[in-house]
């Protein structure tokens, strides 16, 4: 492995904005937007299918400070996309402004801009809706072909060829495969067919989604959001308020955390909309219920596992279907659906023989999901990596030693990964690293602790892409000051370091400090274009465009050198805080040159590259766990969590390693007690962060994460990627502990201590 | 109704409506380092120090508050300035939405018990979500502050 | 939303028991469950200019006053040592620290919620509440007065008769509401259990043995009506009844007295 010695890059230095952050400075779009605008609100449906027969709002009107009421009549009919993605989005175009159908519990019926909350409630209440309810879509078992439709409009359209269909409700279908699955799968000694069951977690970022909107001097429309997708955004609201983007700009100020949810346009349109019909500064912000019956959570997923292995424990065949929950709307539905089986079944390359891996998407009358960590990976993961350890018992195989016999080894082509190679795989150093620092062998017993609690262990791999392949595009401009390094990007940094990380990949090209390297704030009207923070790209792909523009600037400024020195640029070089000439003649101080190209100077000290990888190349990790279980109540505690984890070469190992524990803390969560149910009418009753439980420091035990290095060819510095990853080992890692604890497989999330005790009965 | 309050060191005199809550009274004032991250009172953003102890500015009229000393993470810099350093240095202040809540409690803590095992420090601020970190930078970072202090 | 019209600080119990007599007022607890509802109050009646928020005692027994908060129950030294460390297991769970510094103990029993720990904890311990109309009765009873009375509760009062006690809960996440709890205690008059979140109120059964845990464990849950809600379903609950009784008459047992 190629290990090379840099100055910025690896560094463990502290986030660029750390201090500000922690010492409570104004940064988060509350705190530097104006209080002097109109308060935003959205009425939302009570029913989970229905439509509008009746909406008055003259009497709401009349509420002092009231400035205006829209509801469905008043919204263009053009049909758009919330999903934040590249042009043409994969996602249908199924929404509406506002609608005459609504489509589940939380949907918007009217949006109320007034002086205050308070008249804004009051107006709120006095909104008279009269619904004619129909019957709702509820099961996503028979969505699929249901006689009720949940979009049977006729101005419905899917931009791509996912296989939708709004009169089947379907928001994808596809099937491929490598090889014959069902005949290897015949041929196998060992086959294991399960389903598997994981639901519509929230990201629940401790910011919920806030916009304000105004109208500039120039008469365009200023959005500054909370938001991972400046620049998609500014296409969804082009889109959706049928504007050109051109008159429209986006800015973001710090973000309070996102994992995904803000790359969904959830809150945007509605003030955005009260804007440009007012004239007048508009705000929203929403409340933590709204975040949690009308935000962009995971897609609930079942899905079934068979694979097939012979009896030395050679996994031959796998063969994943998913049946994923898209909602009341098809944001990131086609999308997310196939990393469930492009991220899992890779994990297994070595033998396999055969793949086949089918979806469908369907739409429902429950709450729209989106994009979250992970992005379906986690769901795939879980499944699969479950059904190897089901296959391991069966075979009688430790678990690690069948993974060992089956991972993916560096150099392997991956068939079911898009014939990607895997040019950079540490999975088998991370496997036995992992090993050792959990002590496996001694920890996987089973082991009373008396007073009915046993301890027990589990293990589960994962991997994730680094990239929207062919898709995903980054770009940084560089510019030379009059002291340091402007670094402008389109990127989002929602909390992850990327400004600081991208800063320490300036540092490096430009030898220097990286408190010289200034991070611009993201701007459509100033940032190079940037797809957005999502997909663990931001290092991968953003940090390529910084290294190439960095290479342009350094031959930018040896011209601004050559002409001071007159002479050819191709005989000097760049050397950090100077241009030398190759003979060593002579040399310029950066300084000076900072200030000839302010003066008789036609070089512009400033260079932009615009990156896209044709791969995505993937990170591997692996998590293990001890969990220490009552068995007379089904409690379980978390006592140690181990994981390695190969992202290439870490640019920041610090804020890599807490990008990894804030991951596996999200997957104990998600695995132990975040859950999302319905009562029969479709109303979501963990509808608050008191129901819907988030881990605290007390519910995650011992964390421990390691770093097994690659090298990534075609990622900057040799890296990959770290962000979503992390989440999904600890759901198959524990239901395996719980395996081994309880002697019962659970297959649905989460594993609560009354499902695990009555389980046992 | 009128509202006085020992704000930061400083008397304030200001008015607020009978239901309104101390956090939005307190933003209003320009502490804009209180945040609200839930309704339900359980994530701790909010925390301020009321006559000395941490408490819920979210969850508290700010009537409530008349005639009491309040200080929010504005009033506190040189305090929190002292271990902040460290939580940064492991990178734990993340999206940094939660830290003056964490920041507000920790410096309670360490009021309480300047020498707090690990156990007694996740205890102590077990009321103080955090979404991203996975809180064990936090912890390592608190940790640092106190062996610097050794 | 909660929406208030009116803020008064009462100066004597009177001129509270006065406020509260109108429908639309309310008294302010720790106001944690109040302000979660989506109500309007006519007057909010804060007690804190009342001298509410001591723990004072005597030779028999504790007087808390409504005002006194669980982060003072949690820490204060005398009902450590009478309830061998019960009380600070019963609150310890309860959000945060920051919380329990607002959460008073007035607000937990008089809103006689069914999640309760505070409620579990001094109804076993045979607790009496002094209503400043109604007088004083035991927690037990004041538990089954209808949810309309109006009054004023002033003091919770814990005999000094309690020779050990013990508490268990059990919970989905750490700081989550319990789905059960558990509390038992020995006076002179033998043990007594208090089981809540049934989901239902705690309730208490007298008389108990101290020995034979795991019978006893029997005995009481035989006794109870458990219920479902959104943490866990009603035969859960039966069955954890028995273990946390079990553990909780064990812990007890243990004690020296």
């Amino acid at each position: 492995m190629e290990k090379k010695l840099y100055r910025a890059v690896g560094q463990p230095i502290p986030k660029k904005d750390a201090m500000q952050l922690l010492l409570g400075k104004p940064a988060y779009l509350d705190d530097v937007t104006p209080k002097n605008c109109l308060v935003v609100k959205v009425l939302r449906s009570p029913h989970a299918h229905a439509l509008i027969e009746e909406i008055k709002t003259d009497v709401a009107m009349k509420v002092p400070g009231i400035e205006c009421i829209f509801t469905y009549k008043d919204v263009p009919q053009e049909r758009f996309t919330h999903a934040g993605q590249t042009f043409p989005e994969p996602s249908p175009y199924d929404r509406l402004i506002l609608d005459q159908r609504v489509r589940y519990v939380g949907d918007a019926v009217a949006i109320v801009a007034g002086a205050d909350e308070a008249c804004v409630d009051k107006a709120m209440r006095l909104i008279r809706v009269k619904y004619q309810v129909l019957e709702p879509v509820l099961d996503f078992h028979t969505a699929k072909d249901n006689p009720v439709l949940v979009h049977p409009e006729d101005n419905w359209v899917a931009p791509c060829p996912v296989g939708a269909d709004n009169r089947r409700n379907l928001c994808a279908t596809d099937c491929e495969q490598d090889g014959d699955v069902e005949t290897v799968l015949a041929e196998c000694d060992y086959v294991v067919d399960r389903v598997y069951h994981t639901k519509a977690c929230q990201q629940a970022m401790m910011e919920t989604f806030r916009t304000y909107t105004e109208m500039d001097v120039f008469g365009r429309l200023h959005v500054i959001s909370s938001t991972q997708i400046i620049f998609h955004l500014r296409r969804i609201l082009s889109h959706a308020l049928g504007i050109p983007k051109s008159r429209i700009r986006v800015t973001k100020p710090r973000i309070g955390g996102g994992f995904g949810a803000k790359q969904t346009a959830v809150a945007e349109v509605y003030p955005a909309f009260v804007t440009l019909k007012t004239g007048k500064p508009a705000k929203i912000i929403y409340t933590r219920q709204e975040c949690q019956i009308a935000g962009s959570p995971r897609h609930e997923m079942e899905i079934r596992v068979r694979v097939g292995a012979d009896k030395s424990g050679k996994i031959r065949a796998m063969d994943v279907y998913t049946l994923s929950n898209t909602g009341a709307y098809g944001d990131h539905g086609p999308t997310t659906v196939g990393l469930s089986g492009h991220k899992s079944i890779p994990l297994y390359t070595a033998g396999l023989e055969a793949f086949r891996f089918r979806y469908d998407v369907v739409y429902t009358n429950k709450q729209a999901a989106g994009a979250y960590r992970g992005y379906g990976a986690t769901q795939g993961i879980f499944a699969v990596e479950s059904a190897v350890n089901e296959l391991a018992e069966q075979l009688g195989m430790d678990p690690v030693a069948i993974r060992e016999m089956n991972m993916v080894r560096e150099g392997m082509i991956m068939p079911a990964y898009y014939n990607e190679p895997a040019s950079a795989c540490a999975l088998d150093r991370c496997m036995e690293r992992c090993k050792e620092l959990f002590d496996w062998d001694a920890q996987y017993p089973v082991r009373d602790m008396g007073n009915g609690k046993v301890r027990a262990a589990g293990v589960a791999m994962a991997m994730q892409g680094s990239c929207i392949s062919a898709v995903d595009i980054g770009s940084a401009t560089v510019t030379l000051g009059d002291d340091g390094y402007l670094l402008s990007i389109g990127a989002a940094d929602m909390g992850t370091g990327c400004d600081t990380i991208l800063s320490q990949m300036v540092a490096e090209c430009m030898e220097c400090e990286v408190d010289e390297v200034s991070v611009a704030s993201v701007d459509t009207d100033t940032s190079p274009y940037d797809s957005g923070s999502y997909a663990s790209s931001t290092t991968y792909v953003t940090g390529k465009a910084v290294e190439i523009a960095c290479g342009r600037l350094k031959e930018q400024l040896c011209s601004i050198a050559a002409e001071m020195m007159e002479c050819d640029a191709d005989k000097l070089y760049f050397a950090g805080d100077k241009v030398c000439a190759k003979d060593g003649s002579g040399f310029v101080e950066l300084r000076d040159i900072a200030y000839r190209a302010q003066c008789n100077n036609t070089i512009a000290a400033r260079a932009s590259a615009t990156h896209c990888s044709p791969v995505s190349p993937p990170p591997f990790m692996v998590g293990m766990v001890e969990i220490e279980l009552d068995r007379e109540t089904g409690s379980v505690e978390v006592v140690d969590y181990t994981a390695v984890v190969d992202c290439g070469t870490p640019i920041n190992p610090n804020l890599a390693r807490v990008q990894t524990e804030g991951g596996l803390v999200q997957g104990i969560g998600m695995t132990l007690f975040e859950d999302v149910t319905y009562s029969k009418e479709g109303r979501i009753l963990e509808d608050t962060l008191m129901q819907y439980r988030l881990p605290t420091r007390l519910d995650m035990g011992h964390l421990r994460v390691e770093f097994e290095q690659s090298y990534e060819p075609t990622g900057p510095f040799g890296a990959k990627s770290i962000g979503e990853i992390v989440i999904n080992t600890p759901a198959p890692a524990i239901a395996h502990a719980v395996r081994r604890a309880t002697g019962v497989w659970h297959r649905e999330l989460p594993i609560t201590p009354e499902k695990i005790l009555m389980a046992d009965e | 109704m009128e509202i006085k309050l020992n704000l930061n060191g400083r008397a304030v005199t200001a008015s607020a409506a009978p239901d309104t809550m101390l956090i939005d009274f307190l933003r209003e004032q320009g502490c804009l380092s209180v945040k609200r991250g839930y309704e339900t009172s359980n994530c701790g953003l909010c925390t301020v120090m009321m006559d000395g102890k941490p408490i819920l500015s979210c969850s508290t009229l700010a009537a409530r508050a008349d005639g009491h000393e309040v200080y929010t993470l504005e009033g506190l810099q040189a305090e929190a300035e002292e271990f902040a350093s460290f939580v940064a240095n492991q990178g734990a202040d993340q999206c940094g939405f939660c830290n003056p809540g964490f920041v507000m409690n920790t410096i309670a803590l360490l009021r309480e018990n300047p020498d707090p095992t690990d156990d007694e420090i996740r205890a102590f601020l077990s009321g103080n979500l955090c979404r991203c970190s996975g809180y064990e930078s936090q912890l390592r970072g608190i940790r640092a502050y106190l062996d610097s202090r050794k | 939303m909660l929406r208030i019209k009116e803020y008064i600080r009462p100066q004597s119990l009177e001129e509270a028991y006065q406020l509260c007599q109108k429908k639309g007022n309310v008294v302010l607890g720790g106001m944690l469950w109040l302000k979660m509802q989506n109500r309007s109050v006519n007057t909010a009646i804060d007690l804190q200019d009342l001298g509410l928020d001591k723990i004072e005692e005597n030779d028999e027994e504790y007087r808390i006053g409504a005002m006194v908060t669980l982060r003072q129950l949690e820490q204060h030294a005398g009902l450590e040592r009478l309830t061998h460390g019960a009380m600070a297991e019963a609150v310890r769970h309860i959000v945060g620290v920051q919380f329990r510094n607002l959460a008073t103990i007035g607000g937990s029993i008089y809103g006689r919620f069914g999640f309760s720990d505070v409620l579990t904890l001094f109804m076993a311990m045979g607790a009496k509440v002094e209503l400043y109309n109604g007088g004083v009765m035991s927690v037990e009873a004041f538990t089954h007065l209808p949810r309309e009375i109006r009054d004023i509760l002033v003091a919770v009062i814990v005999p000094k008769d309690v020779k050990r006690a013990a508490y268990q809960s059990q919970r989905n996440a750490s700081t989550d509401f319990p789905v059960l709890t558990c509390a038992v205690c020995e006076t002179d008059e033998g043990v007594t259990c208090a089981v809540g979140a049934r989901p239902a109120l705690a309730v208490c059964v007298k008389g108990l043995p101290a020995d034979a845990p795991e019978e006893t464990a029997e005995t009481v849950t035989e006794q109870l009506q458990f219920g479902s809600s959104l943490r866990a379903g009603e035969e859960y609950r039966r069955r954890i009844c028995r273990v946390l009784v079990r553990r909780a008459l064990e812990a007890m047992n243990a004690q020296e007295v």
